[in-house]
């Protein structure tokens, strides 16, 4: 399967549903696993799936998780319907939340998200209009040498 | 450490055995109270630990490919929490130790932190 034609996926998020919080990641992991993608990839990529996914159901009324898988690459973008964030580089900060409290006893809004999201991508992009939405652009390298 | 040995260290009760317990050999621990650290440091083959016992637990497990689940303190599992390690096939545990002494009991038996000293 891998290595013939570039294939792609969208999924949709729903603000508050914590509920189904990981199932996207999930099927996302269980998507790169099926189309070979070397499993140290699959595992950053469903991390970095999983902390926008949580973004979303934290912050956002809702959003989508599109992907695209090629032979160089793994690309996820997600998009939210969300309050969009003012100062960027504060976000980026490890430690920097504005969840609520009862998101942290949850186990998240640590502050930690986005830049996990970063660790764990070759590529990453954010840009955001406050009063909007948010779009982050997770890319993974498929020809790079393991870090 | 088989994980067999680890439930008998902390006199651990099996909420979840995933079919495979006598099969699973543990490698580190990760222990947490902040999923995005699990996500962050967790390990393939690592015991997370934790007090946390809601279903996005099992969820940050399998994402890290984290094969078995510890809850500390008696932490009793949420119904969904136990229904989707069941669905994932994540071994699912309590202990009535607190998490210092699970983590403590665990290391003295010679296992080691995934987040490397």
């Amino acid at each position: 399967m891998p290595g013939t034609d570039s294939h792609e996926g969208n999924f949709y998020l729903m603000g508050g549903d914590f509920s189904n919080a990981g199932s996207v990641s999930s099927e996302l992991k269980s998507t790169l696993i099926k189309f070979g993608i070397e499993q140290s990839i699959v595992r950053r990529a469903a991390i970095a799936a999983f902390e926008a996914e949580m973004n979303i159901i934290i912050h956002a009324v809702a959003g989508t998780l599109h992907y695209q898988i090629t032979d160089e690459s793994v690309m996820i973008t997600v998009t939210d319907m969300g309050p969009g964030i003012a100062n960027i580089p504060l976000a980026m900060q490890a430690g920097y939340s504005t969840a609520p409290d009862w998101v942290r006893e949850m186990g998240w809004g640590a502050g930690m998200g986005l830049p996990n999201i970063s660790k764990q991508s070759d590529i990453f992009n954010i840009d955001s209009v406050v009063g909007e939405g948010t779009t982050l652009e997770i890319i993974f390298d498929l020809k790079k040498k393991e870090m | 450490m088989q994980l067999s040995q680890i439930i008998e260290l902390v006199n651990g009760s099996v909420v979840i055995d995933g079919s495979c317990i006598n099969a699973i050999e543990i490698t580190s621990v990760c222990s947490a109270d902040l999923l995005s650290n699990v996500l962050r440091y967790g390990k393939k083959g690592a015991l997370l630990v934790t007090c946390l016992n809601q279903p996005q637990v099992i969820r940050s497990a399998e994402i890290s490919d984290i094969p078995a689940v510890l809850l500390a303190l008696g932490a009793i599992p949420e119904k969904d929490m136990i229904s989707l390690a069941r669905d994932k096939n994540i071994i699912l545990l309590t202990t009535r130790l607190p998490m210092y002494t699970t983590c403590g009991v665990l290391y003295t038996a010679g296992l080691r932190s995934c987040v490397e000293d």
